[in-house]
């Protein structure tokens, strides 16, 4: 799949461990990221909802779900930063190193700290309200364990090693790999010798992503911002002579959208 | 002028005697599945009432509709845009299940299955969510004919004036009268507006308000903003689903499922055309009682040659046409204007009307010892009673008791002139011309209200078969039938299939 990555010179040679959990590995889910996604959206429209569940439960749900969202809004901008974004062009902003440490720490913090309690509290009531643990199906059980694992992963890392250890430079060496990755010029030895909670974290999070297209976070890329601009009023005209229905989808109608209040 | 043709309907409330058939066989043609057990595309409440769901009608709290804002602009009352999209990740205002009910179903098995034994083996009631027993405590019609009024009908949200303080403990001696309530299809709906990914739509054709089941994406504010609370979540397919007007039978040309089967025969389906351009003025009338007078400014004659060119511009069918002059909602509710809209004041424009009741009017003549059968006796109760006027004026006139008391003068005039002539007599023409009826007119709405003929009721031109959904679908296959293996998860015309097989998980 990827022959000019895998074949492209390195520092120090990286075992074939390394090459398969850090080129091969990433590179599969990505894979299965992008083709799942493109399957699921022309196959499985029916299915593409956030499945609410607040319906059945509603107390947990209304701190529970904007706690982890927010969170997880600030958590994914701080690995914008931290990991496509290299040192050098934080700097070059003018933002020193122990700017960008205490920063990180503390916005970190904040963020990681809402995600894991919405997280807690929106798996708390889907193990205990019996309604919704019903209501749970075989893409939740894979989803929910998935995320709390790479959460859970990633927020000890960090508290082990950068809040109450001596701190380590993830920027140097995860965020070279996770380039690498992106750029077609993978870079596996630099994050072999990354503190064993880090490697695991990033493991995890291949796998969500391979997980993504087939579980409910699929909702992630329906956020509907099109409604801040469209007419209130919607009309259509009933589905149009269609072409006998195929396997890949019915009758489509024609939508068209009207001015009207 | 831009025409549109809608398929509306009217119910004639005195006939209705609250046998449930039309919610009945709703349920089993539309929502017997899983995911929607608690949902009711169509309902009957008896009101005095707390309704389905319960206290839906207090909008301060459930925020449905919409309202004027500070500067007469007309808004959704759950809020704007923006305010929307920020509370997607939790609405704050969605009903829960227990505002409408926990579903049940019965261990009907152990009826057969028990052993033999001393005691006999009854069916126990089983939650269909947890799969546990339960105690059924409140249901879609928990107070049935006002039974447990005394302890909740006083949470009416109808009840709240000065005068309503005496009709809480008076009314389960005066009056009732059952409400069957389904999907307005709304010229101007608050669900489709505030769906936030356009899932929801109104039908040129026939104004039949639907949710795309494709594009839904589950962000449940359509149930929020209905005031109505006639959009439903499916908790087993996480979208939105409400009453579809049962548009393959309209498309066909026949009656909903709960027209064709009302008991009462009360029901009433047909066309009324309407010009688009003016629904959003009509809707943000500034006087909330005069908004009715808005909204059949926004009907269209049939009959007007100036409309039917314009209709014929809009590409409505000759044979549309022709339905919409026959159209028994066009009498109703411009002709003789005897039918009013449920709330008005939410502003939505609600499509389903109904001639308001007479019996609360008549039950407070006999409670105060009067004679029912004496017109001068009832004219007097509509003019003095003021309980069951208020009432019914909350409901259907946006507090305009005069509104409320000249539809029922015409109903008390209509009943006393047909009762001297169905005795023989002539009929006393001047009763009739008091309340603007010539006696022509006055056997016309006789018949209408009380002897149409399956035929007069319904008046539904069938779609033509170039643009209809539901008949090119069914051409190919049958229409509500759930994807066998070879075709995964088709369903034609939006019904979706199940995403689990059963909830009642525990079931032994
Ligand atoms: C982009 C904007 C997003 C919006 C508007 C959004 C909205 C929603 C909504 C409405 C629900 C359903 C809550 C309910 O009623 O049960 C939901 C559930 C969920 N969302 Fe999001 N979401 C967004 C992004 C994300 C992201 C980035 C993630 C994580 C990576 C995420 C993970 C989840 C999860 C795990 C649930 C299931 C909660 C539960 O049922 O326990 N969402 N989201
Ligand atoms: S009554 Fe029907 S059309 Fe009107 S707002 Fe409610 S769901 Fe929408
Ligand atoms: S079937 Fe007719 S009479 Fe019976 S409850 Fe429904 S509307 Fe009323």
């Amino acid at each position: 799949m990827n022959a000019t990555a895998l074949s492209s010179p390195t520092a120090t040679p990286a075992s074939g461990t390394d090459l398969l959990l850090w080129v091969a590995f990433p590179y599969i889910c990505l894979a299965v990221f992008v083709v799942g996604h493109v399957w699921r959206y022309r196959q499985d429209q029916f299915g593409w909802t956030t499945h609410t569940s607040q319906l059945l439960e509603h107390r947990w749900l209304r701190w529970g779900s904007p706690l982890f969202h927010l969170g997880a809004f600030m958590v994914i901008a701080g690995h914008v930063v931290g990991l496509a974004v290299p040192a050098s062009w934080t700097e070059a902003g003018g933002i020193s190193e122990h700017t960008y440490h205490t920063t990180a720490v503390w916005a970190g913090s904040v963020a990681g700290v809402a995600m894991v309690t919405g997280l807690g509290m929106l798996c708390a009531r889907r193990l205990l309200t019996r309604r919704i643990r019903l209501g749970t199906d075989r893409s939740d059980k894979v989803l929910f364990p998935l995320l709390s694992a790479t959460v859970l992963l990633g927020i000890s890392a960090t508290a082990a090693h950068n809040v109450l250890g001596a701190g380590y430079d993830y920027r140097e060496t995860i965020s070279v790999w996770f380039r690498g990755i992106f750029t077609l010029q993978p870079r596996p030895e630099a994050i072999t010798g990354a503190p064993l909670l880090f490697q695991l974290h990033a493991l995890t999070a291949c796998l969500l992503f391979a997980g993504w297209p087939f579980t409910r976070l699929v909702h992630v890329w329906s956020v509907p911002i099109g409604y801040l601009a469209r007419p209130y009023l919607v009309y259509r005209r009933r589905a149009t002579p269609a072409p006998a229905p195929t396997a890949g989808g019915r009758p489509r109608s024609t939508s068209g959208s009207r001015r009207a209040a | 002028m831009r025409v549109m043709a809608q398929v509306a309907m009217v119910m004639n409330l005195d006939k209705c005697i609250g046998c449930h058939t039309c919610s009945v066989t709703c349920k089993q043609t539309w929502t017997n599945r899983t995911g929607v057990e608690y949902a009711w595309f169509n309902n009957v409440e008896t009101k005095p009432g707390v309704g389905y769901p319960r206290r839906y009608e207090d909008q301060e709290h459930w925020k449905g509709g919409w309202m004027l804002d500070k500067r007469g602009r007309l808004v959704l009352r759950s809020g704007g845009r923006v305010k929307r999209l920020l509370s997607l990740f939790s609405n704050p205002d969605l009903p829960s299940i227990e505002d409408y009910y926990e579903p049940v179903t019965y261990d009907y098995d152990n009826l057969v299955s028990a052993p033999a034994q001393k005691d006999m083996p009854v069916a126990r009631p089983r939650s269909v969510l947890t799969g546990r027993p339960t105690a059924i405590t409140w249901g879609a019609n928990w107070e049935d004919g006002l039974g447990g009024a005394p302890e909740h009908a006083g949470a009416d949200p109808n009840l709240t004036g000065a005068w309503a303080d005496k009709v809480k403990f008076e009314f389960e001696q005066t009056f009732l009268f059952h409400l069957p309530r389904l999907c307005e299809h709304c010229l101007n709906p608050a669900c489709v507006s505030a769906c936030p990914s356009g899932a929801m739509y109104k039908r040129v054709e026939d104004g039949i308000v639907l949710v795309d089941q494709d594009r839904c994406r589950g962000w449940r504010m359509c149930v929020t903003a209905c005031p109505y609370k006639k959009v439903y979540v499916n908790h087993a397919t996480g979208k939105a689903e409400k009453c579809t007007f049962c548009f393959p039978r309209i498309e066909a040309g026949q009656p909903t499922v709960c027209s064709e089967t009302c008991v009462g025969r009360l029901r009433y389906l047909g066309l009324l055309l309407y010009d688009a351009d003016k629904v959003g003025e009509a809707a943000a009338t500034a006087n909330e009682r005069d908004l009715l007078e808005a909204q059949r400014g926004v009907f269209l004659d049939p009959s007007d040659p100036g409309v039917i060119a314009a209709a014929r511009e809009s590409g409505i069918p000759e044979d549309w046409l022709e339905a919409a002059r026959r159209s028994p909602v066009y009498d109703l509710v411009m002709r003789y204007k005897v039918a009013l809209p449920l709330h008005p004041e939410y502003r939505t424009l609600p499509m389903v009307w109904y001639v308001p009741p007479l019996s609360p009017v008549l039950d407070s003549v006999d409670a105060a010892g009067g004679n029912q059968d004496d017109p001068d006796h009832v004219f007097a109760a509509v003019t003095r009673l003021r309980i069951p006027l208020e009432y019914l004026a909350e409901l259907f006139t946006a507090g305009d008791t005069d509104v409320v008391a000249g539809v029922l003068m015409k109903l008390t005039a209509l009943r006393s002139y047909m009762r001297e002539r169905t005795l023989g007599e002539a009929g006393d023409e001047k009763v009739l011309k008091a309340v603007g009826l010539t006696a022509g007119e006055g056997q016309d709405l006789h018949r209408l209200l009380a002897v149409a003929k399956y035929a007069d009721r319904y008046v539904v031109p069938a779609a033509h078969k170039e643009d209809a959904a539901a008949l090119t679908a069914m051409e190919n296959r049958c229409p509500v039938e759930t994807s066998g293996e070879a075709e995964p998860r088709k369903v034609m015309l939006g019904i979706p299939t199940l995403r689990r097989h059963t909830t009642a998980g525990g079931r032994p």
